[in-house]
């Protein structure tokens, strides 16, 4: 066991920081959060910066545009970016975090060029499409149709908690395509644009206001049978490869982010009480930040971070629950305006515990799959 | 950067964790610590495992290993202690003025450490003529002394010392906590395949599962912190080693505490008798907390870092 950073590492965080303060001085101010237009351009130039400054798709292959970064650079650019304050993923979080790595694993030669060096260029925003109104814990009973015809798929259901559904270029969409079979065989995971006639978007307002979610509908529309990723009825697979991502890598920069609020909070906290529960949030965000190097390190040996890659987003959720708790009570009355960027978070991240697999789904899976309990038994309906 | 246990430590863990399951059943744990436990271990290099070259983080994977063994004894204080006083010791922090003493496995020790601020003064077990043993200590396994006034002992190092083993005290209790943590998870997890309620394994409910996934994250969120705290004590530029030590002791202290009580509870019934392990792990815990530092006082210090 080894945290101490190469020669190497030094250079490189040594570059990295330099070119942030570079980069960051002349940056805008942040654009109003609903004002989606202008969180569009902000979120991919801030993309295209990273993208030329070469510290776009840290872990991704070279010929992708990517950096193919060793794992202690990928932990080296969470810690400065968020350090920094930099921008953080915004818009390009489906295309980066999500879609990206799924077609890096999954898509067709064609597919990884004409996306992924465009995702990585902020030149195409992806939303997904995965949940409905009636598939969400139990995604894979899923019923958005998708019928053949000829060198098309005909898509007719609806969407919901579309992530940047109303700004996407693109969207990942999961659909029924055999009815017939078992949910979990039934399903094409395709690539959609948004732009194809016969969708509609309709933003959600959440307890935010103005969000990225959106629902999505669809009648008959028509996507090229060359948009699939994956081999027709093997979509269940394909979302899982997304889902993984989404479970061991995709919160690790907000949790990183969540310990740079944790201590920034730290000066406003006085009573004694507090204190130590700040001080046990910190504990718990320091132990995953460890975790993260744990899973970091077996991933560059095995190829797969491991169990705790399993682990990562139920124990973020707590811990994130446990922070924004935390500074509603510091900030007392002075939480009553969202301005605070402490008290928007605390609103935002009551969607934690519920995206990507809520904290009951997640602790099925770790029971399931790291304990080796049985699935609970089906319910069934009494005549 | 590499946080994966090295072949050599991964060696060490089984070498280890063999030793335990072979030597240290929950029938030889039940009769306590006495000399011949202390012999084994010493002879397995436990105490000695510094000196002979190994590191803090080496140390903490042995312990994490004793831990989920439950393994009875003064062992951190007998660990600290090698090379500066022989034989078998025990110790405490020193209480504050008015407060008793309570010595834990003092009639099997040659010499108690007190340690504070000033340094670690030892002295001999034979010393203590006025203890007083509790008949029924919390932990059967800790037996306990209680003594008003510590006799005045040998001044044997000074506050440099004394805060190496304040920090490595607390990294090695915090291991060998977290290894007992993920011994109640695999106790409970056993427990819950084989016991049928329902027509079914009491594992296969929600109810029960949820209980035991937040046993795991828990233990394994506190391993990482507990590695990454004795990777620290070794090579202190690698980050804020109070933080580090602070935070692992928060973290393993509590994941003993609750996986214990947990563990009590998905074993139901039988989990309160005396026949089940559940009890010695929950009465540990308790024990542990109360050394090298307590929750608030590294709730403290943590807190003085931000």
């Amino acid at each position: 066991m080894d945290l101490r950073y190469s020669e190497s590492d030094l250079v490189f965080r040594a570059e990295l920081r330099e070119w942030l303060t570079r980069s960051l001085a002349d940056l805008a101010d942040p654009p109003a959060r609903d004002d989606w237009p202008a969180r569009v351009r902000y979120d991919t130039h801030w993309q295209r910066r990273l993208f030329d400054g070469g510290y776009a798709g840290m872990s991704w292959p070279r010929e992708y545009g990517g950096r193919d970064a060793s794992p202690s650079e990928q932990l080296i650019f969470l810690e400065e970016t968020t350090r920094a304050r930099a921008p953080y993923v915004g818009v390009n979080f489906v295309g980066t975090l999500h879609c990206g790595p799924t077609l890096i694993a999954e898509g067709t030669d064609d597919q990884k060029r004409d996306h992924l060096p465009k995702i990585l260029s902020g030149d195409e925003v992806w939303c997904q499409c995965f949940s409905e109104p009636d598939a969400g814990s139990d995604l894979a009973g899923l019923r958005t149709r998708a019928v053949r015809d000829g060198d098309h798929y005909v898509v007719t259901g609806q969407k919901t908690w579309c992530s940047f559904g109303h700004v996407g270029d693109f969207g990942e969409l999961l659909v029924r395509t055999d009815p017939d079979v078992s949910k979990h065989r039934g399903i094409t995971w395709l690539i959609l644009p948004m732009d194809l006639p016969g969708i509609e978007v309709r933003p959600i307002e959440t307890v935010l206001g103005s969000s990225e979610f959106c629902e999505v509908f669809f009648d008959e529309v028509r996507v090229p049978v060359e948009n699939r990723v994956g081999a027709e009825n093997d979509g269940w697979r394909v979302t899982n490869v997304t889902l993984s991502f989404e479970r061991g890598t995709a919160f690790v920069s907000e949790m990183v982010d969540a310990l740079r609020m944790a201590e920034e909070l730290a000066p406003s906290v006085h009573d004694v009480a507090e204190r130590r529960e700040l001080a046990h949030v910190v504990a718990e965000l320091d132990g995953l930040w460890a975790l993260t190097k744990r899973n970091v390190s077996q991933a560059a040996r095995d190829g797969s971070p491991g169990r705790g890659a399993f682990m990562l987003k139920l124990a973020y959720s707590e811990a994130r629950d446990r922070l924004g708790e935390l500074c509603m009570r510091v900030l007392d009355r002075g939480a009553f305006d969202v301005h605070d960027e402490r008290v928007e978070e605390r609103l935002r991240t009551l969607s934690i515990p519920i995206a990507a697999g809520t904290s009951q789904i997640q602790r099925n899976i770790i029971s399931e799959r790291l304990l080796g309990l049985p699935k609970e038994q089906q319910w069934a309906k009494s005549s | 950067m590499n946080f994966d246990l090295s072949e050599d430590q991964d060696a060490l863990r089984d070498g280890i964790r063999s030793l335990c399951e072979g030597r240290f059943t929950s029938e030889r744990v039940r009769k306590g610590f006495d000399r011949a436990v202390f012999d084994e271990l010493a002879n397995t290099g436990v105490f000695s495992l510094r000196a002979d070259g190994f590191t803090w983080a080496d140390a903490a994977i042995t312990f994490e290993e004793l831990g989920r063994a439950v393994v009875p004894g003064p062992l951190v204080w007998s660990h600290l202690g090698h090379g500066l006083v022989d034989g078998v010791l025990t110790g405490l922090t020193r209480p504050a003025p008015g407060v008793d003493a309570i010595v834990e496995h003092l009639a099997t020790a040659d010499a108690v450490l007190v340690l504070d601020e000033t340094g670690i003064e030892c002295i001999a077990a034979d010393a203590l003529t006025n203890a007083t043993a509790h008949d029924w200590p919390l932990d059967p396994l800790t037996p306990v002394h209680r003594v008003a006034v510590l006799p005045k002992g040998e001044h044997v190092a000074g506050p440099e010392v004394a805060g190496e083993w304040r920090r490595g005290g607390a990294v090695l209790t915090s291991a060998f906590q977290m290894g007992m943590a993920q011994a109640c998870t695999e106790a409970a997890t056993q427990y819950s395949l084989g016991r049928f309620q329902f027509d079914r394994p009491i594992g296969s409910f929600q109810a029960v599962k949820h209980i035991l996934a937040d046993m795991v994250v828990r233990a394994e969120v506190a391993r990482a912190a507990v590695h990454a705290a004795a990777v620290t004590l070794d090579d202190p530029e690698v980050g804020d080693l109070e933080r580090a030590i602070s935070g692992a002791r928060l973290l393993a202290g509590e994941a003993a505490l609750k996986n214990a009580k947990s563990s009590l509870q998905v074993h139901g019934g039988v989990g309160f008798t005396w026949e089940y392990d559940v009890h010695l792990y929950l009465k540990r815990a308790w024990v542990l907390n109360t050394t090298f530092g307590t929750a608030a006082e590294h709730g403290d210090a943590l807190a003085a870092r931000l």
